[in-house]
């Protein structure tokens, strides 16, 4: 009784002591700057440490942001940080911009008295070149670092249910009249429109609320394809070979699963792994996503099994995708997988 | 009275000692300020000292600077525990697309990105209790390896 009373009370002092002062530095160390970077100037990620960026938004729009992430457009949820842990990345973000001018804590949320109707055709001639004709966002990722692309920033998706539930009117609208100052996105006050026209953009953008677009993923999807070949091992690793040449790939290696795992001699010679490529796939996939080195290189591995039979197996990229939380890959997947399906299916036949 | 208070402290103690416990983001993600060979050189000796075997390097920028890619540092580093990958290729040949592990390393400016696929994403596909606690060591493993080379 008393022991674990004891055992109580430490682990209560011990939670009490962890939870007050989540250190916001090394959370986002750990969560925010593969994608963000180090100082915020953005990589995967938008950047975060533009005075200009900092000066739009209150701390409501960060830690929703954090929260709610955005749905198919790469920035993932982070559900379970504990308030305080939010809080604290918030804080740290904010230790970037000592300057900000204090603002009231939360300002009203004051709509817009716009025409949605006139701010659709606005928004058409002034914003969907970049925002995508639907607010969808723009192609890519973040920053441009390692691919050549249109935009030296990623213009994010306002069609999506994580932006709409950070970003109040008067966020947008403080958006549009100010511009973001070290990216594309500029003042549209001195672009020429004026308040009126920007508040009907406001509301325009608003409305997206009423259908927003969701991501979807097929939760059935299974992780792998596999189908059973009629020819013994040799063969069917030849006809990979022939069928996946005849879809404009590249063999570049045919080895073991086991090749440098066992010393030479001892691995599994029933499992034959042929790896190829295409490098117009791959340079269109990383100009889509540049964590997509995982999908990589194509790979189909002939597996014969105990009684004889041989089977021939591939990741399935639709079930790879959701893992990215990036709708632009989708495509490319299903792409991917009908290949993966037709080059197993000749292969198989 | 005795009962209930030492559930709970135990149910208090799983708490604390379960911070990896409901992460949502399903890549394993991290930046090193080290430049990309030092930061390649660091990741193959880390999963060293973690046990694992790196089995290949694959290089996948030939011919990427060629088609207009300005990097060519972009690598997949594949790893395994030898006997494991084994064992689950004989046990569990569904997951056998999945092996061995991987990693992918590439450069972003003078920095380096490292991503790997949550291990526990592979649940889906083996539904067994000792394969859940094994893919949670994975990815124990790989956080732990991530944060020792941010240390770098
Ligand atoms: C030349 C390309 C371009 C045009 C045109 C453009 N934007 Fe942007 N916009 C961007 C970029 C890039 C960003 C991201 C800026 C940053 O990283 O801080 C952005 C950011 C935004 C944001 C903030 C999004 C967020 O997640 O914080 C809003 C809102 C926005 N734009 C609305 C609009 C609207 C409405 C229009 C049309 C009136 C428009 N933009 C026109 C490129 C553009
Ligand atoms: C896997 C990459 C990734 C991770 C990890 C990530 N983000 Fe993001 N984040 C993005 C991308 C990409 C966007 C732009 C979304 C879009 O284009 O619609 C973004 C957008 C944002 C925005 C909105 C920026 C703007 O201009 O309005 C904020 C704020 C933000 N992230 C903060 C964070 C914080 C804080 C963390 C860590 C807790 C984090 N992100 C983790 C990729 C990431």
């Amino acid at each position: 009784m008393f022991r674990s009373t004891l055992f109580l009370i430490s682990g209560l002092l011990l939670s009490t002591t962890l939870l007050a002062a989540p250190d916001g530095a090394r959370l986002y160390e750990r969560h925010c700057s593969a994608c963000h970077g180090l100082e915020g100037e953005g990589g995967v990620g938008v950047p975060l440490v533009l005075p200009s960026f900092q000066r739009a938004v209150e701390d409501d729009f960060l830690f929703t942001t954090i929260r709610h992430g955005r749905p198919g457009r790469v920035m993932p949820a982070f559900t379970s940080l504990s308030d305080a842990q939010v809080r604290a990345i918030v804080d740290h973000l904010r230790s970037w911009a000592p300057e900000r001018p204090q603002q009231a804590a939360r300002p009203v949320r004051k709509p817009a008295h716009g025409k949605p109707g006139r701010g659709k055709a606005l928004f058409a001639q002034h914003c969907a070149q970049c925002h995508g004709a639907n607010g969808e966002g723009g192609h890519g990722t973040g920053v441009t670092f390692s691919r050549p692309r249109d935009l030296p920033v990623m213009a994010p998706a306002l069609n999506n249910p994580g932006f709409l539930a950070a970003a109040d009117d008067h966020m947008i609208k403080r958006t549009l009249m100010e511009g973001r100052e070290g990216t594309p996105m500029v003042s549209f006050l001195d672009a020429g429109l004026n308040e009126q026209q920007i508040d009907d953009i406001v509301s325009y953008v608003r409305s997206f609320e009423e259908e927003p677009l969701h991501w979807q993923y097929d939760r059935d999807e299974a992780p792998a394809i596999t189908m059973e070949s009629s020819y013994d091992l040799q063969t069917t690793v030849e006809n990979i070979k022939r069928a996946a040449v005849g879809k404009n790939f590249r063999i570049i290696r045919i080895q073991r699963l086991e090749d440098g795992l066992f010393e030479e001699g001892e691995q599994n010679e029933k499992q034959v792994i042929v790896y190829f490529c295409n490098f117009n796939f791959i340079n269109e996939a990383l100009s889509l996503d540049p964590r997509v080195g995982l999908f990589m290189p194509c790979r189909i591995t002939a597996v014969e099994k105990a009684d004889g039979t041989v089977e021939l197996m591939a990741i399935n990229p639709r079930y790879m995708s959701r893992l990215f939380n990036n709708a632009e890959l989708d495509e490319a997947c299903t792409r991917m997988h009908n290949l993966y399906e037709s080059i197993i299916e000749e292969a198989t036949l | 009275m005795k009962r209930p208070l030492r559930l709970l402290s135990a149910l208090l103690l799983a708490l604390l000692l379960n911070p990896l416990a409901a992460e949502e983001e399903s890549l394993l993600m991290m930046r090193s300020s080290q430049s990309f060979p030092e930061a390649m050189l660091a990741v193959q000796k880390t999963l060293g000292e973690y046990g694992y075997t790196v089995s290949r390097v694959q290089r996948v920028d030939i011919g990427l600077t060629a088609s207009g890619f300005e990097t060519d540092r972009y690598r997949i580093v594949f790893f395994g525990k030898p006997e494991e990958i084994r064992h689950l290729s004989g046990e569990h040949p569904e997951l056998i697309p999945y092996l061995p592990l991987k990693m992918t390393i590439f450069a972003e400016q003078d920095e380096t990105l490292l991503v790997a696929l949550d291990p526990t994403a592979l649940d889906d596909i083996v539904d067994d209790e000792a394969f859940a606690q094994l893919t949670m060591r994975w990815k124990n493993d790989i956080i732990a390896i991530m944060d020792e080379l941010r240390e770098y």
